[in-house]
């Protein structure tokens, strides 16, 4: 097949390049599956590989494409609609289609799929995307290094918080990957707006860098660049499973949802896509799996017998993803309100913020077995300054203020009075200001000590 | 409008058609989104808001100073690698000059993000080179931390741009000049700073602009190294995260385009003082002295040092791609030639499409560059100038910008047949290499045809030849080693760009070999494979570096034996 595409490509450019009318491809074969998806190649083409062999009429054509993009090119040629589906991870993704009625209902005939995993519905509830994999936010660590830099593991965040990870933790922005979002997310969820955000802008002071991809991360993690990083479970354990000297953790908040599936509405090729589904739920597709170059934990606890020792398996340990009770329409409504602060606070101001962090960690360490109020006034105050945060949680979900944040006005008449640029910038001064200070309210406590 | 001659009115339509298609694929996609920069998003009305949004923002701010900083760095940084290379090479008889001069050409032709990913391994804070340090020394070097980390893997990438000008501006210079200095006492270090570096400027600018605006530009590398507080990473998260409606992402890439064709206006500015400088020829090169045992020595040890340097991206590449586990150690854990396999069972269609592709590409590339070379240099149309400068305008835009125009502008244009919009067919991205690898072909062409004698086409016409015949026959022949080696160079780096094409590619089946190394490059089982993807993508184009040298010094070989009959026939 490949060969074929590669020769009737070949032969397309040689007509073009005779400067002669192109006269197109030869129609699609009968049985071309059309996935829009966000995955690496490591797992398209395994699933590709072991369809096309079930199935051998049947060409299964990968379309890649960020989830964000994925959205987008759903929405844009929904009225000539050439997909038939989409497979990405994010529930909330699958959300925006369903509102914008661009998936239809399948029942999954396959059996013996519980409810949920963690405390998340495996299907969505309204039967438009199906869950065929769980996947939760954790930490990986490189062995070799920690033993070299002579540091403990780290299992929960707030071990993440000790200033002895200074400069050795690495994580992605929750604005380029859907997941981060989730573990961002979640954390402020679990510990309410003002102390989550307070958590990660402690850990965040540890950061060694802010990598601009996801995978970013677990490529510092393994090649040695920082020793610990906050990752997606599948990066973690295909890591390790490639052979890196690395291992991978879940914290007690971490949430647990599940990779989905749905079938596009027009779909030209809705038998197929059924098909795909039932198999990616089939004993064989959820062992696919385990694949060494994949590792996302299975929905169907049965496969969890051929998984390798120590595996994670959600539905025997239930201390994975059961703390927090995640809000999906709470995460919705402020979906890009939190990406954009992080961004702002963090990720764009990070050594400004590593700074401060410092700063106080320092003042703090000085002022270690020793009273002085003034001192430890002035080191409160500088944390309440890194921790200040532009908004509040109301203001944050507030319909008007989030629509600002909207990547786009849905009609011409819609007014919306405030631009992104200039809330961020707002935000921005603040922030760099209150970092600045507060280097300087913990240092002078230190010269105090 | 004159009433064109009969001759001119074949040449006439070529350029009209030449104009129209620079037009739909390069002006009117920049200009789509130049116009958004100036929209209120809100409300849709023309507006220069934006622009205020972008200075009033101190990050914004900051990225531009970045911006400015890392790419001026940069040239500095490229020209003290270029700038020894291309003087020992010029000036001494120094065995191996021509493979100092085809190694230091090797950098171009990686793709700036893969040779990120060695100098990591190699340079990064737990690198080979720091855990030796730290090891023995107690010492570590942040050769790669933050805005550092671009200006090495940049300088090291773009510095052949420099060396490339930089030496052929060394040959041109006249050697009565050098020795009118002699002559008046100047030798040494002061003769070079006085006299030979100065009429070597314009070369040295040339290249130098080159660089600036690469790095200026350049996407993949700042974002690699996770460095985001620079204007076209910025943009480029803009407008990935944000969405592709965000003014912001378009007045960046507004600043960007001004910028560089800025220091294109710079540039050509120089390269009209070269022109003058050669004008006045009187004979050969600088001369070429021998090095005396103990130069010899220095100057083979700093050329080494340089070389090392220079290609340390490929030897991690190299490791990588034959390296097992790579975690945190000096060197990979063991070897193997099992990337080499997955990589050939896996990923033959990157290396196809990529063939395809890049080839399809230059050969437009060579057709567009002859004849706006010939409309230039041998017709008196109007306007043929701007045909030329329209086609090198192509340099001054961002790959990315590029992307994202192509997408708004021919994303409802339905190609007929194929039955899908013409931004996600895979012809897309083939044009969008040839229009931005044709100021490459073009530049060669332009040499080329200046160095055929005007007397050897109105001969042939005299004997009754027509125009189209006389193009076909002799022009094109007298320039075939020109086009050859415009043809390889846009090619090379046709093969090797991201920037444009990863905003295109929307299938795995169409994409090229670059794309095929990021995505590898995405997985942890991947980093090997990419590796060894990257290493077969080197090779590939090396040989075809290796090649076009060959063809020109054989061309240059008859050229200069035709020589005498040409002077002959002007006499």
């Amino acid at each position: 097949m490949k060969l074929l595409t590669s020769c009737s490509k070949l032969m397309m450019g040689a007509v073009i390049a005779a400067l002669v009318l192109p006269f197109g491809f030869a129609r699609a074969v009968d049985g071309t599956l059309t996935i829009v998806t966000s995955y690496p190649p490591a797992t398209t083409t395994t699933f590709k590989k072991a369809f096309e062999k079930k199935f051998p009429g049947v060409k299964v054509e990968m379309l890649k494409k960020k989830t964000t993009a994925g959205i987008k090119y759903l929405q844009e040629t929904s009225s000539n609609n050439k997909s038939d589906m989409f497979w990405a991870s994010a529930p909330d993704a699958f959300e925006v289609l369903k509102g914008d009625n661009l998936l239809v209902r399948y029942d999954v005939k396959v059996k013996g799929i519980p409810e949920k995993v963690g405390s998340f519905p495996v299907n969505d509830p309204d039967g438009y995307y199906k869950g065929f994999a769980a996947s939760g936010y954790g930490i990986m660590w490189n062995t070799r290094y920690l033993k070299a830099k002579k540091l403990p593991v780290a299992t929960e965040w707030a071990h993440l918080k000790n200033p002895i990870y200074q400069g050795h933790v690495g994580m992605s922005a929750p604005s380029r990957s859907g997941t981060t979002h989730l573990t961002v997310e979640t954390l402020i969820q679990g510990l309410g707006w003002d102390k989550g955000w307070a958590e990660w802008k402690a850990i965040a002071g540890n950061f060694k860098t802010i990598t601009a991809r996801s995978f970013g991360v677990p490529d510092g993690v393994n090649s040695g660049q920082f020793g610990l990083g906050i990752v997606i479970d599948f990066f973690g354990l295909s890591s390790k499973a490639s052979g890196f000297p690395v291992d991978y953790s879940y914290p007690k908040l971490t949430t647990l949802v599940p990779a989905n599936i749905a079938i596009v509405k027009n779909a030209p090729n809705a038998k197929a896509a059924a098909a795909f589904i039932e198999f990616l739920m089939s004993t064989q597709g959820q062992e696919l799996l385990l694949d060494p170059k994949i590792r996302r934990l299975p929905v169907n606890p049965a496969t969890y017998a051929k998984a390798p020792e120590g595996f994670p398996n959600p539905f025997k340990d239930s201390s994975i993803g059961a703390a927090v009770k995640f809000d999906l329409g709470l995460s919705k409504s402020r979906y890009n309100v939190v990406n954009s602060l992080f961004d702002v606070m963090i990720t764009y101001r990070i050594d400004e913020l590593r700074a401060a962090v410092k700063a106080v960690q320092d003042a703090k360490a000085a002022m270690a077995g020793k009273s002085n109020e003034d001192a430890a006034k002035l080191i409160d105050e500088a944390e309440a300054l890194i921790n200040k945060m532009p908004i509040t949680e109301t203001k944050a979900s507030e319909k008007d203020f989030a629509s600002i944040f909207k990547k786009k006005r849905k009609k011409a008449s819609t007014k919306i009075t405030g631009r992104q640029a200039e809330v961020e910038g707002g935000w921005d001064s603040m922030v760099k200001v209150n970092y600045a200070k507060a280097v300087e309210l913990a240092n002078k406590a230190k010269s105090m000590l | 409008m004159a009433v064109l001659s009969t001759s001119e009115r074949g040449p006439a339509a070529v350029g009209l058609v030449i104009a129209v298609l620079l037009a739909l694929f390069l002006l009117i996609p920049v200009l789509k989104v130049v116009y958004v920069a100036f929209l209120d998003a809100n409300t849709g009305e023309l507006t220069l808001i934006n622009f205020q949004d972008f200075f009033a923002s101190s990050l914004f701010r900051e990225s531009f100073y970045n911006s400015l900083y890392v790419a001026a760095m940069s040239v500095v940084f490229a020209s003290l690698i270029a700038l020894p290379l291309a003087y020992f090479t010029t000036r001494f008889n120094f065995s191996g000059a021509i493979i100092i001069q085809t190694l230091g050409i090797i950098p171009l032709i990686m793709p700036p993000f893969v040779g990120a990913v060695a100098m990591k391994l190699l340079f990064g804070s737990n690198g080979s080179v720091n855990l030796l340090l730290e090891e023995y020394f107690g010492i570590v070097i942040p050769f790669m931390e933050g805005l550092n980390g671009v200006i090495l893997v940049e300088s090291i990438h773009y510095f052949p741009f420099i060396l490339i000008n930089l030496s052929a501006a060394l040959i041109n210079i006249d050697r009565s000049m050098e020795e009118s200095a002699q002559n008046l006492g100047s030798h040494g270090f002061r003769m070079f700073r006085r006299i030979v570096f100065p009429l070597a400027m314009p070369g040295f600018l040339a290249g130098a602009a080159l660089v600036f605006i690469k790095v200026f530009d350049d996407l993949g590398t700042p974002l690699l190294l996770d460095v985001n507080k620079m204007l076209a990473p910025q943009a480029y998260l803009r407008i990935t995260s944000i969405g592709i409606s965000d003014p912001m992402g378009y007045v960046i890439s507004v600043i960007l385009i001004a910028f560089s064709l800025l220091s294109l206006y710079v540039s050509l500015m120089a390269m009209r003082g070269k022109d003058y400088a050669t004008a006045q020829k009187g004979g050969g090169g600088l001369s070429k002295r021998d090095l005396k045992p103990w130069e010899k020595v220095a100057t083979y040890a700093l050329v080494l040092f340089i070389l090392v340097i220079v290609l340390s991206p490929h030897l991690g590449l190299l490791l990588l791609s034959f390296g097992t586990v790579w975690s945190f150690a000096v060197l990979p854990d063991g070897y193997t030639f099992e990337h080499y396999f997955k990589v050939a069972s896996e990923a033959s269609q990157y290396i196809t499409n990529t063939l395809l592709y890049a080839g399809i590409a230059a050969l437009f590339d060579v057709i567009l560059g002859t004849a706006i070379a010939y409309i230039v240099f041998r017709t008196k149309l109007m306007g043929r100038k701007w045909l030329d400068y329209g086609a090198t305008m192509a340099l001054a835009v961002p790959g990315v910008v590029l992307g994202i125009g192509y997408l708004r502008t021919f994303y409802t244009v339905n190609v007929p047949f194929v039955d899908q919009p013409l931004a996600t067919w895979w012809v897309i991205i083939v044009i969008a290499l040839t229009v931005r690898r044709l100021p490459y072909a073009l530049r060669s062409c332009v040499a080329a045809i200046q160095q055929v004698s005007v007397m050897l086409e109105e001969a042939a016409e005299n004997l009754g030849a027509t125009k189209g015949r006389t193009v076909m026959r002799i022009v094109v022949p007298l320039m075939s080693g020109g086009i050859l080696a415009g043809f390889v160079t846009s090619f090379a780096t046709a093969s090797v760009e991201l920037s444009a094409t990863i905003m295109l590619v929307s299938r795995e089946s169409d994409a090229p070999l670059a794309f095929g190394i990021y995505e590898f490059m995405q997985s942890a089982s991947g980093r090997g494979p990419g590796a060894a993807l990257g290493m077969i993508a080197v090779v590939l184009v090396g040989l075809g570096t290796y090649f076009s040298h060959k063809i020109i010094e054989r061309t240059e070989k008859r050229r200069s034996s035709d020589r005498p009959v040409n002077e002959e026939a002007r006499a």
